[in-house]
């Protein structure tokens, strides 16, 4: 799907407007607070553990063309195949042409970022494969042809009425007269649905959380077991997943997946956390007899050595999200592409351009609470501000604000003129206030529209404070 | 040049030092297989890793039994499968530790082997190890305990030797490097906390999602 | 006795200089003799936020150059605070004589209430203020200089004031600087929900230690007919309820 990025505005708008969608995130948003706080205050090691985290990711950048290389070759030695691919399109064609060789038809797909990344499904269907979303969450929105929402809860925006209507509107084998006005029930139609189609699947299609450098692991945590499932029945399984996944050891790894889940949904740990160490072993009676691991960089290494490196550290657990207030005011949908959020906002900047995205770093009020949650402490609002400053030396800055912003460092670079310009402002702002404040002002009606503007009390403070001196 | 040197040398030309000192803290690194900070809620004689244990399965929807020798857990088995109400079936691998145990014991029991059947109702693994901190069984796949056995069936049991109940997910590499050897892995390590799960419709935690309905740890005290 | 600097902040300086005096009551009041240098403007926090870092970096230069000599300098603001004590020695190169002198300047430099807990050491407030109050903790008072105790800890001193907290305290109340102006509809959002909290706290009266936030809460509660006050921390602190609340051209019965 093309981003939709330069909307920002007007979708923000429509998703405040939607009332369906402000139910949703009224509801669910504060519970993602509340776990990980419980989940936090269960484990006295919890902020030690974060640090140890981002040790081990700055760690593993600082080292990522040896440790990527080192994977590699544990993934061959265990029997996998690894694929390079420095673009969206490149992924997209290797997955095509192993699915083509496998004469493929259903494809089931665990829950991938990445693969919303490079558009995968969409180039799958144009190729003639069926794929299949197993995640109930990124089904959901399949059959909605929309995207995922949210980078760990893709349909957090849906409520059950429109999930019903859309299974009864899509599974079209449904008894009409079957009671689908509660949460079991529903899920329980998901599960009869795709049950039958792991089962049928010829090749299967995840993503990764991490990849062991050490032992060739590529780790996938889900909570319903669709990942497994996906790997485990079709004779093909597919990775797709990015270069910054990589840890060196089990040990690393221990550390990152005790905070990613505490971080995430407030579990100790997802209840599948899943090793996938290459394909069937030649005594296995079950698995999948070919595994291959795509490796995407799209931008990444790109990234490397610049201000924004400490991006590359995210471990995708979405409680930036949870914990950020515009977020949960507008949804993720009015980001306009595949990662929403404070993490979207700085990493889709990097993947499709700055000049592409340039709404998204700036909405943001820098209120910090996504820094102080993230389990890597990723220091999300200094690169927010990075990207403002990107955009302001390529002049994408709005000559509004540009001019606005010129004129006001002008005065304030001048002490003389600018305490001039205030005591002017002091007497205008009080002079129009009326009962103490002021309903409407024609320079400021991005302020006025919605609130008054308390009047000023008339004279500044420095002259005060000097009357007061002599 | 092709994507995978292009994406490397692009890696080598934006990091700082030398490829050679990269290497060699590299390789140091993947050999001390060093512990980071490891919590010490799981920290504990056998006792307290029992208790935790249960208490983190048990809260997230698991059960757990605890049986005193090996051979009881032919009747615990029959046992749980009898009061979940499912056919007196029994799906298992070429396991010897299961495989040994006093089936006859259990004389109503259909013992099935090899990988898992979507039909299924009910499968039983031996752990390789079990983890307090997080209330975590370990399976290893292969043809003793195929993998599916732990997806597909309705009601999946597992059991644990105590012995193999350790605090924490560092206590279980060195006995993984120990039976497959250093950087060697299974082809899938599955670990298991509590039956399959799901809260993607309205953050509403629902049982079962894709996954067993049911997990049910048996812990032997004895083994 | 040590020589504080009071940085009244461009907002207090223009909007609601009662603030600035208040702070300077109870920094004089603590034992510290307070001064107002020449030379402030702004600490340049509107372009270093919207990405111009040459006029932000010449800004920081000037005040510091304004505040160089005093024992401590003291801000009404934590936004203000803590773009002093975080953000100025990020705009210098590490080693040259700038990041020192922002580095020095970080050193001296705290946030009003952090600074009559921590430096002054108050014990006692003589002063009285009649108001069911309910504390907004501001995003850069909390998360970039760790200010949480410290006024609810000052504000249960006074005579008259009950505490009560609101959900969510922590959580931003949409203003942002210039965030505002360019996201109106998700920024009013952001402060209906705080406007929530507040109701629901059953306060008369909502504080906090940044203008900013002020204004927003004060303007949106006003729009909306609500009679709750907005008051400025340093201003209750102070006693000072003879001062209209912010947008109210009434002080306080007392
Ligand atoms: S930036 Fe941090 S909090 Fe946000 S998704 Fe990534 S790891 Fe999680």
């Amino acid at each position: 799907m093309q981003p939709e990025t330069a909307r920002f505005k007007e979708l923000s708008r429509a998703a405040l407007a939607n009332d369906q969608l402000q139910r949703s995130m009224v509801a669910t948003g504060p519970q993602f607070v509340l776990k990980r706080a419980k989940a936090r205050a269960a484990l006295p090691e919890f902020d030690d553990l974060r640090n140890a985290a981002r040790d081990i990711k700055n760690h593993v950048l600082a080292h990522l063309d040896v440790y990527l290389e080192k994977f590699e070759a544990r993934v061959q030695a265990a029997g996998g195949h690894v694929h390079w691919a420095e673009t969206a399109e490149e992924a997209r064609a290797i997955i095509l042409n192993i699915c083509a060789a496998k004469k493929a038809r259903l494809i089931t797909k665990g829950k991938s970022m990445v693969s919303e990344e490079v558009g995968l499904n969409e180039a799958l269907e144009g190729a003639g494969h069926t794929p299949v979303e197993t995640d109930l969450g990124e089904y959901l929105i399949q059959i909605r042809n929309e995207r995922p929402s949210h980078i760990i809860a893709p349909a957090v925006h849906l409520r059950r009425e429109q999930i019903e209507a859309d299974f009864r509107r899509v599974h079209t084998d449904l008894d009409p007269a079957r009671d689908l006005s509660h949460i079991p029930a529903l899920v329980e139609e998901a599960r009869r649905v795709l049950r039958q189609n792991y089962l049928d699947a010829d090749v299967g299609i995840t993503g990764a959380n991490f990849l062991v450098a050490g032992t060739g692991s590529a780790i996938i945590v889900t909570n319903e077991g669709n990942g497994d499932l996906t790997r485990l029945m079709p004779e093909t399984h597919i990775v797709i997943t990015s270069i910054e996944k990589i840890v060196p050891t089990l040990e690393d790894a221990s550390t990152l997946l005790r905070v990613l889940a505490r971080s995430a949904t407030g579990q100790d740990i997802s209840t599948y956390t899943t090793l996938m160490t290459g394909p069937r072993r030649a005594a296995d009676p079950d698995g999948p007899e070919e595994f291959h691991i795509v490796l995407l960089d799209n931008g990444r290494s790109q990234v490397l050595g610049t201000e924004f490196q400490d991006m590359l550290r995210c471990i995708r657990c979405g409680a930036c999200l949870n914990h950020c207030p515009v977020y949960q005011a507008v949804g993720g949908h009015a980001y306009g592409w595949v990662y929403p959020g404070p993490i979207g906002s700085v990493v889709t900047p990097a993947l499709i351009g700055i000049e592409n995205a340039a709404n998204l770093p700036n909405a943001s009020t820098f209120c910090g609470r996504c820094e102080d949650v993230c389990p890597v402490r990723i220091p999300l609002p200094r690169l927010l501000r990075h990207w403002r400053e990107r955009e302001f030396e390529q002049h994408l800055t709005p000559r509004t604000v540009r001019s606005g912003l010129g004129a006001w460092a002008f005065l304030a670079k001048r002490p003389k003129l600018y305490g001039l310009a205030m005591r002017l402002a002091a007497r205008f702002l009080n002079w129009r206030g009326r009962a103490g404040r002021i309903a409407s002002l024609p320079l400021a009606r991005g302020w006025t529209r919605t609130r008054d503007l308390p009047a000023a009390q008339g004279k500044t403070f420095t002259e005060l404070w000097r009357e007061r001196q002599k | 040049m092709s994507a995978r040197e292009t994406i490397l040398a692009r890696i080598r030309s934006r990091l700082p030092g030398t490829e050679a000192a990269r290497r060699d803290a590299v390789e140091l690194h993947l050999a001390a297989h060093g512990a980071n900070l490891v919590p010490l809620r799981g920290l504990g004689d056998g006792d307290h890793r029992l208790s935790l244990f249960t208490r983190l399965m048990t809260g997230v929807g698991g059960s757990v039994e605890t049986v005193e020798t090996l051979a009881d857990v032919v009747q615990a088995v029959a046992a749980h499968m009898a009061a979940a109400g499912l056919p007196p079936s029994l799906r298992k691998g070429a396991d010897t530790t299961l495989a040994h145990l006093p089936w006859h014991r259990a004389p109503g029991l259909t013992l099935l082997s090899g990988p898992a059947d979507p039909a299924d109702h009910t499968t039983l693994s031996l752990a390789f190890a079990g983890v307090a901190e997080s209330g975590t069984v370990l399976l290893l796949s292969g043809p003793d305990n195929p993998a599916t056995l732990n997806f597909l069936p309705e009601l999946h049991m597992v059991v644990l030797p105590a012995s193999r109940l350790v605090s924490c997910y560092e206590d279980v590499w060195p006995l993984l490097r120990a039976s497959q050897g250093d950087g060697l892995m299974p082809s899938t390590l599955n670990m298991i906390s509590g039956p399959s799960r799901t809260a993607d419709i309205e953050q509403t935690i629902v049982r079962p999602a894709h996954g067993p309905r049911d997990l049910h740890v048996i812990i032997v005290v004895g083994a | 006795m040590p020589r504080v600097a009071l940085f009244p902040t461009c907002l207090v300086d223009v909007m609601r200089p009662s603030v600035g005096f208040a702070a300077a009551r109870l920094i004089e009041q603590a034992g510290f003799a307070v001064t107002v240098p020449e030379g402030l403007t702004c600490c340049g926090q509107p372009a270093f936020n919207s990405g111009d870092r040459k006029t932000a970096r010449a800004l920081a230069r000037r005040t510091m150059t304004a505040l160089a000599g005093f024992d401590f300098v003291v801000l009404p603001s934590g936004s203000c605070a803590g773009m002093m004590v975080k953000h100025y020695p990020e705009l210098f190169e590490a080693g040259s004589a700038d990041h020192t002198a922002a580095l020095a300047l970080a050193a001296r430099t705290h946030e009003l209430t952090a600074f009559l807990v921590h430096i002054a050491r108050v014990n006692n407030l003589a002063s009285e203020f009649p108001a069911r109050a309910t504390y907004h903790d501001s995003c850069a008072g909390l998360r970039e200089l760790g200010i949480k105790s410290e006024p609810r800890q000052l504000l249960k001193k006074v005579a008259g004031v009950t505490l009560m907290e609101m959900e969510d305290a922590e959580v931003c109340c949409g203003f942002g600087g210039t965030f505002c102006v360019k996201y109106p509809e998700i920024s009013t959002r952001m402060t209906d929900k705080k406007v929530e909290r507040i109701i629901a706290s059953g306060a008369d009266t909502v504080v906090a230690g940044d203008l900013g936030c002020l204004m927003t809460m004060a303007g949106r509660l006003k729009r909306l007919g609500s009679d709750i006050r907005v008051r400025h921390v340093a201003e209750v602190l102070a006693g000072d309820y003879a001062t209209p609340p912010l947008a109210e051209d009434d002080g306080d019965a007392a």
